[in-house]
Formats: C-alpha cells, structure tokens, sequence
C-alpha cells in the first residue's frame, strides 16, 4: 500500500512489474502489467484471479525463475538477479524426483546446498515425522497417494526453512477432502517457521480460510484490482471456518470483485471479445523453446507392465 | 474388483471368491505360456527338420545350403580342434574385445556429447549440422578407411563399432535431455543445486529411460562394426571365420560362424536388460513390454 514509508523492510516488493513474453505464434503476449503488490515478513498472502491472469508469473517473477521486462522485484528490500535462497517454492504439479525414494528427494535441498548426507537425511526424517510420513522414507513418489506426494513437496520445500515460500495452485489436483486436509497441515507447518507465504489459487474458498491478506488480479494483462484484508482469528481449521459468519461476508464481497474478472475471461476464452489482444487460452512461455532441428530418435518404450487377465 | 463381481454374463448364482478367481487366472496363464512354448518349439522342428530333411533328399543343394548336421559337425570341429586362426576362444574373445571397448567408448562419447548439446542450446545450434553431415554418411564403408589408418589389428574394428554406437546412442541422449520435465529442474534449481548438479543429479537420471533404450540397438551396433570391419581385413575374430569359411565355400561355416555370434548377441542383450531393470527400477510401468521383444 504505502509501500515507500513503511517502517519494516516488506519480504516482498512488487513494483510496477510488467512481464511480456513471446507466444509461440511470434506475437507478443503481457502477461502482468504494472503490478504493485508487498507482503509483509510472516504474511499469508492468497492471490486470486481468473484463468492466464498471470498468476503463475507473479511467482516465477519473484522466485527469480525469470526476469521481468520491466519493474522491480525485491526481497527484503534487495533486487532479485537471480535465484534467492531464502525463497522456496511449491509447484502446481508434481515436481519430486520420480527416481528418488521419499527421504531422499526430501533430503535434496539440503544436499544440494552442500550439508553433508547424514545431516541432511537426518534432517529429512525429522520433517518426514513433521509432515506424517514416518515409515515412507523408502518409498517412491509414484507409490504413494496424491495427498501424501503432496506432504513430500512441503517437507522437501521447508526443509530449507525458506524466509519466503512461494505455491502455485499447490493442491489444485486433489480432492476436496483431502484438500482441505492438506491445508490444515499447511497452515500448522506455517505456524512453525513463519514464512512469508504467497500462495496462488483458483479456489477463492482456499485463499480466505489460508491467508491474512487476498489479492485480486484482473484478467490479463494481470494487474492488482483489489487487496483485501482477512482477519479471521488463528490458529484456523479450515474444515469449520468456511461457516463462519465473517467468512462468508468475506467471500460474498471479494467474489462480487473477481466475478467480474472471471467472466471476461471466460468471456474472452470462448473468443466472445474480439477486442482482446491476441492470446492463447493458456499461455506459457515454456512452449516458445523452438525445436534445434535433430531428427526425433527411437523413443523409448513404455508398454504397461502386464496386469493379471481376471474376468 | 467390484467389476469382477458385478460382471453378470458367466457368473454364476454363487458368486466365486477371489481366491478362485485369481487361481483360475494364474492357471490360464500358464497354460497360455506353455502353448505358447509348444507352437515355438514346433516351429523351430520344423524349419531345422526339413532343411535337414531338404538337404539329406537332395532337395536342397547341400553345398550351396549346407545342412544342420553339416553346421553342427563344422562347431564340433572349431570348438575340438580349433580354426585356422587360432582356438574358436581367442576368435571369439578378439570379437567379443572390439565389440565392448567399441560399445563401451561409443556410449560415454555419445552419452557426454548428447546431454551437452541437448543443455547447452548454442552449442546444439553450432553442431547440428555437422552432427547431421556425420549421421548421413554411411558408416559401414568408414570401415575401410579405418583399415587403411589401423591397419588389420583390433583398433580399425574398434573404431567403426564407436562410430556406429555414438550416433544411435547421441540421438537418445540429446532427445532425452531435452524432454526433461522442466518442473523437475525448476524444482532442483530453487532447493539450491548449481547448474552442474542440476545436469548430474536431475537431467541424466531423467534422461536415463531414453539412454537406456538405446543401449539394445547400440550393442547390436558395435557387433555390426566389429564384425563388419573383420570381414573386411582381419588376422583373427569371427568375422574373418565367416569370411574364410565364404572363400572356400564352405556354407556350413558361414551358418557356423553366424550362429555363434547370435548367441553372443542374446547373451548381451540378457546383460542389458538386466541392466535396464536396475538402472530404472524407480519407473512405475515396466520397459521392455511383457511380449519378451
């Protein structure tokens, strides 16, 4: 808000951050324009908007996965250049090595950063045993279920013990029990090690339970449309609050700021707008890598294992 | 299973129980296997038998087709009395030395070089065309240049099986470096790994499945290249058995001489699948499919 006169340093400064990219078609696609955005050291922050508002984006920026095009990004009051090492980040999907057993993809931070392995798989059972997941040390991500694959990421993200953590859409793909389940889980780790936390969601219900402060992103060219403030009492158990008085007051107002957003963009998707600029229903800088021209190999292959012929 | 027991056409009133179920199952399938088994075994009497049959009638020239019993007869020989190069050990043991020093210098160069060019972008861009010129030239006439710079020792045999196995190989690697999950290595890279571990902890594990796959053709490669080069000019090896065994027409000799190398093939291609099953065990669904191809 008054970002310039504000006594503590905020974790995270956005400051008229605009990113464009190229889409693969050769045009040029603004994903964010012009966004301010801080949180505070400690802070849960949900940002919501509709779909390709560039949300997503907005972590990458801060995560130093990519550069804006223009704009300032700091954390702790510094400059971004390049990967931070205060910063964690959760990905929508998963993102543990498949070839590594639990307790090793977990131990990976920390290995990377050059602990020595038996502190750092010592480390690793300890927030195995925080997350749940004592006596999965040997097992492989493609084992274990869809919530307990997504306890791994948190252990293998706050193992770092990050100043700030970043969550795009981290539970996205699981059910609504064991969402809400996971969620509990998220704000108890919160509560322990008091990251700076913006997490990004479709799911307006997920931000108001998680956070202390929802922003709203208009369609894209994603820009900050409104900020709201949540103060519900913690520690929260998600499964109740969603009856909360203040909670569906809350809900009813920030929808009645992002219903508008979401139906453009709806709107918009379904080529309803020809006034938009040119873009694409998801856009990701990802699929712009143009192929280098090798002809494609003998894939390997990948016929499934035999299953018992039981009819 | 609630498919099992709602499935209504052959079930009958009582329902079996999953035990029977599964048992039933089992025994179908090895009966299938043991079938299976039976037709393969006919097959093989029946191609051996009447080429013996065709051969011992005078249906087929004996001479120009030789015969089973003539091949047998010619093993018998090479492996009791030796060949005209030496005991049948040392032939074998010259080709099986070419083929996986070949095998061996051709997968590290194709392996290092493809993972290179498939993370390092400019360099791919710089080396894809002289990358593409080497692939288009047909490897197999390398092999008498090779003579001509090694001479008939080992080394020329060696080198064409490197030269044969990079390309398979390099194409895999680079492939598989570039369809890396790019999630993983964002995940990698914000836990705190450089760009080196990012290559040796995430991108050639990832890669693994596709360098694997190569390794079965790559080997048959370096036995082509071994084998190909010692037909052209060798002092020992099998391949210069099959080609004396052609000089003096002698057609048993050449089935000989092939059959041994096919045995020495499946050995390796036993070894590599073993191999693979390590190497991949952490991936959910098998590899080589379950038909035994």
């Amino acid at each position: 808000m008054n970002a310039t006169t504000t006594d503590a340093v905020p974790a995270i400064e956005l400051r008229g951050v605009t990113q464009r990219f190229r889409t693969p078609s050769g045009g040029v696609h603004t994903a964010l324009h012009d966004l301010d955005m801080t949180v505070a050291p400690g802070e849960f922050c949900a940002v919501v908007g509709p779909t390709g508002c560039g949300k997503s984006t907005t972590l990458s920026l801060i995560s130093g996965l990519k550069a804006a095009s223009a704009g300032r990004t700091l954390l702790h009051g510094e400059p971004v250049t390049s990967l931070d090492r205060r910063v964690g980040f959760m990905f929508q999907t998963d993102a543990a090595f498949p070839w590594r057993t639990v307790l090793d993809n977990v131990a990976a931070g920390p290995r990377f950063r050059g602990v020595s392995r038996r502190d750092a798989v010592a480390g690793a059972r300890d927030w195995l045993r925080r997350v749940g997941l004592s006596g999965f040390e040997d097992r492989l991500p493609h084992q274990l279920s869809g919530g307990m694959r997504k306890r791994v990421a948190l252990a293998q993200t706050l193992i770092n013990e990050p100043e700030i953590l970043l969550m795009d859409e981290p539970f996205s793909a699981l059910d609504v029990q064991t969402r809400q389940i996971v969620q509990d889980e998220l704000l108890g780790l919160w509560e322990l090690t008091r990251p700076a936390v913006v997490f990004v969601t479709h799911d307006l219900e997920e931000a108001i339970a998680l956070a202390d402060k929802v922003v709203v992103l208009t369609v894209g060219p994603g820009t900050v449309k409104d900020t709201f403030t949540i103060d519900l009492p913690r520690p929260r158990r998600v499964q109740e609050i969603r009856f909360d008085a203040r909670f569906v007051a809350l809900y009813e107002r920030i929808w009645t700021s992002l219903r508008d957003e979401v139906r453009l963009a709806y709107a918009r998707s379904a080529g309803a707008d020809p006034g938009a600029p040119t873009k694409d229903a998801t856009p990701s800088p990802a699929t712009a890598t143009t192929a280098t021209g090798f002809s494609a190999p003998s894939e390997p292959a990948t016929t499934p294992s035999d299953d018992a012929e039981v009819h | 299973m609630s498919e099992l027991a709602t499935a209504p056409a052959e079930v009958p009133a009582d329902e079996p129980s999953e035990a029977e179920l599964l048992r039933a199952a089992r025994s179908r399938r090895r009966l299938r296997g043991l079938l299976v088994l039976c037709v393969q075994f006919v097959l093989v009497a029946l191609v051996l038998g009447g080429w013996q049959l065709g051969a011992s009638r005078g249906v087929l020239d004996s001479f120009t087709y030789g015969s089973p019993s003539g091949v047998v007869g010619q093993l018998r020989t090479w492996f009791e009395h030796g060949t005209a190069s030496g005991s049948i050990w040392h032939n074998i043991a010259v080709t099986m030395q070419e083929t996986v020093l070949g095998f061996v210098i051709g997968v590290v160069a194709g392996v290092v070089l493809g993972v290179a060019l498939g993370r390092v972008r400019a360099l791919a861009e710089v080396m894809a065309p002289f990358i593409k010129a080497g692939n288009a030239v047909p490897r197999v006439v390398l092999g008498s240049m090779f003579i001509i710079w090694f001479g008939l020792g080992p080394s020329g045999k060696v080198a064409l099986a490197v030269v044969l196995v990079f390309f398979s190989v390099f194409f895999n690697a680079f492939q598989g470096t570039r369809e890396v999950d790019g999630n993983l290595i964002d995940n990698a890279r914000v836990l705190g790994a450089s760009e080196w571990q990012v290559t040796c902890r995430v991108v050639v594990p990832s890669a693994m499945t596709w360098i694997v796959a190569s390794l079965h053709a790559a080997f048959g490669f370096a036995l082509i290249g071994a084998i190909v080069g010692e037909v052209l000019g060798a002092q020992a090896g099998l391949g210069q058995l099959i080609q004396q065994a052609q000089g003096q027409f002698n057609a048993d000799g050449v089935y000989a001489g092939i059959l041994v190398i096919a045995v020495l093939a499946l050995a390796a291609e036993f070894l590599i699948t073993r191999f693979e099953r390590r190497v991949l065990r952490w991936r959910p669904t098998a590899l080589s499919g379950s038909t035994g191809l």
